[in-house]
């Protein structure tokens, strides 16, 4: 079942540390099983770098099944490759040819810095979640779980935006290094819920003006959705919107939260 | 010399933890601000521990690995969560939460430990749900429940296929309001390389800065190890790449005991190899289990595709020989059994490596949709994976490792045997004995990280109040922190052949053949005369290219393959000590007629603890006794 695809051209992006100067190396790969995945290929240019002698290429991993958010490679101009929905660490060699040459880049956003050829810091993220993106619940002394019930499709959406693992592949492919999506996402994950609600205006301030701080702005390109590996909508970005704009006039007039 | 002091409370098994708390001695709140306590590790335990300490006022210093906490290894659960609430009036109980854990541990955890893991259960879910974790729900609004393995009742919540990267989020989101109120001092990107023990008290440990480098001490009057499982000594298993065992075994060569590593739990349902090229393997939720039939052709001639076999030429073996558990029998059995049908030649699949997981039977109960409302994104991420769609053809699965049940021995508090260092989650031995219930994993670690060592750890700190602690100027440190240099310089100066994948590779064959899902005597002498020429061929013969300045996964992967080795070797010899087939740990020779586990209560009904000596072939093995008052010990049967 497991074919094999020959001869590929890999032209990867190398930079030593964050102020250097990067550029591009090529290398060969005689040949893949379609079965690998991207990243196990570059396991495998990792071991003949270090067999030849030289640097392996630094890149960014952990889980491999799509759900920590660690993976974060542009391929051939497409944050996580070309299959969508799909984080750079699921995507198989079956989806390439042979012969093909593919450019590997890390994620290019002023707010992520690079680190070492592809691995870049995104805590800029992490800010934006200190900021508000949680509930205040100290442990212990919460309510019964079934106290406040939720109706399915409200527990279901919030779910869709909870999904975000927090790869900023959104930022990625960006034209304009906005995180609008990721911010939205966490946003309305918990806006959504009734739990969310003694926070909900001071929460989208202080995330939207922390994004603001680190990112920047969007124009409803949308290149961000399609770029998602885990397809959040877009809509989501209008829930904020929204619960922004409400935020302004709510924060001030703390007697309209009631 | 170790001491092994469980120090388990007294007073009725209900009662104990109540007892503890009442007796425990506290930490005034202003006070708690001169504490200085470092959690490693920023998983379900160690986010928990450390946002809960931090609103508690103790000063928390974070370190993890990773570039985010929110990307720890707890981010990949998929199954769920337990806990006794009995919210579906199917006679769970936290009585029947403890009972099914000790007998699902076969009778090889402590009594008390697990009891009160059973008892707090239930205020996990009321606090992941308060902080917004999006459990799944029935139409009313109420929380819905599945059931898992090794249990008949349902009590697993869970967030679609994404238990673990929910309540991570939780627990995340809580450390990260901690941080941003400057009560938590993160440091990611950031490796614990060593432990440092002073007048016989963790004074705080040494870390090397993975982008610069650098290695550095921190002293705190305590610290708490989360730093995950050690599965990945095997090379293949279905934890995330960076998972390793240098933080636990760090503080073992400092004194602290390690207990029964040999109980590893091998999870029946992954995807099974595809090519050599693999580098890990991917796990299906066991709660797949709960609509998917396994089964086999019955000879091992079968050529013909899944449809095509009718039923009467099919072995849906576990059906067949548990009848009341059926194909939610627990996780040892439903492997071993796996690996009996591909041993005997009747695998599936083109390397016949795997055997089916068929959901045709729910698809035509439930429905599609429903089918697909429960598990659809385990199938898609199963057809990325393997390029089939299991809606139209059968899944293939075939048994990997999982989870490390041994661990850093810890008492009742949650302390190992250096005073002062702590060890939570799959990081300590504490509460699954020989074998982990499906979904019991995120329950422990959040058990010990929020409703544990918050109150344990201050009956250690409250009389410590104002003596003075060794900073990181004491010459220990300096020392330490020497050691870690000089080892991290050597692995750049061998400039041998081979790269440390190169090793783990070699390692993890000869631990998954030996150590594996079935054990015996004379593989592990085998294993035990393979591992240390290995070990020396690293140490002789490492290529680590790069340098130690900047950012090097290469040298990174050569510290924890080193760590590896060794455990490895003490893995072994603890499987061959343990004369007796429990749980996880099945020694062929230690079997009934029906090829059943066979226990010996007489002389193995004790916990191993091993004591570092310098050389891990020749680490000193303690006992701790376990005493069972309150439920029997039987044998574990899912018939
Ligand atoms: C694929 C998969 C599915 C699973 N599904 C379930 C399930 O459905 N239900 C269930 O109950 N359990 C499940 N488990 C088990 C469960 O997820 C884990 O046992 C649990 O999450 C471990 O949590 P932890 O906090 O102990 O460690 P982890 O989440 O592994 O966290 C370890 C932390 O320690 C840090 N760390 C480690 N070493 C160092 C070091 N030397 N220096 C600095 N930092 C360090 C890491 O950066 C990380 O932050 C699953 C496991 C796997 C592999
Ligand atoms: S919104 Fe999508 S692309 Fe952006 S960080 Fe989240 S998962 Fe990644
Ligand atoms: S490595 Fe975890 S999402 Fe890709």
């Amino acid at each position: 079942m497991s074919n094999h695809l020959t001869n590929l051209t890999l032209k990867v992006w190398r930079q030593s540390g964050p102020n250097a100067g990067g550029h591009f190396e090529s290398y060969r790969i005689d040949s893949i099983s379609d079965e690998a995945s991207f990243l196990e290929m570059l396991d495998v240019l990792n071991e003949k770098l270090i067999g030849d002698g030289r640097e392996a290429v630094v890149f960014d991993h952990d889980c491999r099944e799509g759900i920590c958010g660690t993976c974060s490679l542009m391929i051939d101009g497409q944050a996580h490759g070309p299959q969508r929905g799909t984080a750079t660490c699921q995507l198989h060699m079956r989806k390439f040819q042979s012969n093909q040459e593919i450019v590997i880049e890390p994620w290019r956003a002023t707010a992520f810095p690079i680190v070492k050829d592809l691995m870049v810091d995104r805590s800029a993220f992490d800010r934006i979640v200190e900021a508000g993106g949680f509930i205040t619940a100290p442990t212990g002394g919460a309510p019964d779980a079934n106290l406040i019930p939720i109706a399915k499709p409200v527990a279901d959406a919030s779910m869709d935006a909870a999904e975000c693992i927090g790869c900023g592949a959104c930022v990625a492919a960006c034209p304009n290094g906005a995180a609008n999506l990721f911010t939205s996402a966490k946003v309305a994950h918990l806006n959504l819920l009734p739990q969310g609600q003694a926070e909900r205006w001071s929460r989208v301030e202080a995330m939207v003006e922390t994004m603001d701080e680190h990112f920047g702005s969007c124009t409803n390109h949308g290149e961000c959705e399609a770029a998602c590996p885990k397809s959040i909508s877009i809509d989501f970005i209008a829930l904020m919107n929204k619960d922004y704009r409400k935020s302004k006039f709510k924060n001030r007039k703390l007697i309209d939260q009631i | 010399m170790v001491e092994l002091n469980a120090k388990i409370p007294a007073g009725d098994i209900a009662e104990k933890w109540d007892n503890y708390k009442s007796d425990m001695k506290l930490v005034n709140p202003n006070n708690k601000r001169k504490f200085k306590v470092i959690v490693v590790g920023s998983g379900l335990a160690g986010a928990s521990a450390a946002a809960t300490l931090a609103e508690l006022g103790y000063q928390v210093d974070v370190f993890t690995f990773h570039d985010s906490p929110r990307r720890a290894h707890s981010i990949a659960a998929q199954g769920g969560i337990n806990a006794a609430k009995n919210y579906h009036g199917d006679g769970d109980s936290v009585h029947r939460l403890f009972y099914d854990t000790i007998k699902g541990g076969d009778f090889r955890a402590r009594e008390g430990n697990v009891h009160r893991l059973a008892q707090v259960s239930v205020n996990i879910i009321d606090q992941m749900v308060a902080q917004g974790v999006p459990f799944a729900r029935e139409y009313g609004g109420l929380l819905d429940n599945r059931s898992f393995g090794g249990a008949q009742v349902s009590r697993t919540f869970y967030a679609r296929g994404q238990t673990g990267q929910q309540l991570l989020l939780g627990a995340y989101q809580q450390l990260a309001r901690q941080i941003g109120l400057g009560n938590v001092r993160l440091f990611n990107r950031t490796e614990l390389v060593d432990t440092v023990v002073i007048d016989g008290r963790c004074a705080g440990i040494v870390v090397r800065d993975l982008v610069t480098g650098e290695i550095a001490s921190h002293a705190a009057h305590a610290t708490v190890l989360c730093t995950g499982g050690y599965g990945n000594v095997f090379f293949l298993s279905t934890n995330a790449m960076q998972c390793n065992v240098t933080a636990a075994w760090r503080a073992h060569r400092q004194g602290a005991a390690f207990a029964n590593p040999c109980y590893t739990q091998i999870h029946p349902t992954c995807i099974p190899q595809a090519d050599d090229t693999q580098s890990k393997l991917t796990l299906m939720s066991e709660s797949l289990r709960n609509d998917g039939r396994v089964w086999v052709p019955k000879n091992a001639d079968e050529t013909r595709s899944a449809d095509q076999i009718p039923e009467e030429d099919r072995d849906y073996y576990l059906e067949r020989l548990y009848p009341s558990f059926g194909n939610l029998a627990p996780r040892d059995i439903s492997s071993r059994a796996a690996k009996r049908a591909v041993d005997s030649g009747r695998g599936v699949g083109p390397l016949k490596n795997g055997v089916y997981l068929d959901f045709s039977a729910a698809i035509n109960r439930l429905g599609k949709s429903v089918v697909q409302e429960r598990y659809g994104n385990l199938f898609e991420m199963y057809e990325r994976i393997a390029g089939e769609n299991p809606y139209d053809v059968p899944m293939r699965i075939y048994p990997a490792t999982h989870y490390t049940m041994g661990g850093l021995w810890v008492d009742y508090e949650l302390m190992t045997t250096v005073p002062g260092l702590y060890a939570a989650g799959e990081a300590n031995f504490s509460d699954h004995g020989a074998n982990r219930l499906g979904a019991s994993a995120l329950m422990q670690g959040l058990a010990d990280g929020y409703f544990v060592l918050p109150y344990t750890i201050g009956n250690y700190l409250a009389p410590m109040l104002n003596k003075a602690t060794p900073g990181v100027d004491h010459p220990e440190f300096k020392a330490a922190e020497t050691g870690a240099r000089a080892r991290y310089q050597q692995y750049l100066d061998i400039k041998g052949t081979r790269s440390p994948d190169w090793f783990h590779r070699e390692l993890g064959k000869i631990i998954w053949d030996y150590c594996g899902m079935e054990r015996t005597e004379q593989g592990l002498e085998k294993a035990l005369s393979e591992l240390p020429p290995l070990y020396e061929e690293f140490q002789k013969d490492l290529r680590v290219t790069g340098d130690g300045a900047s950012i090097n996964q290469t040298l990174e992967k050569a510290g924890r393959v080193d760590d590896f080795f060794q455990l490895g070797m003490l893995m072994c010899k603890d499987a061959l000590e343990r004369n007796e087939s429990c749980g996880g740990h099945f020694r062929s020779e230690y079997q009934d007629e029906e090829g059943e586990a066979q226990r010996d209560d007489e002389n193995f009904a004790h916990v191993a603890a091993w004591e570092w000596t310098g050389d891990p072939m020749n680490a000193t093995r303690h006992a701790e006794e376990l005493e069972f008052e309150t439920i029997h010990l039987a044998k574990r049967s899912y018939k």
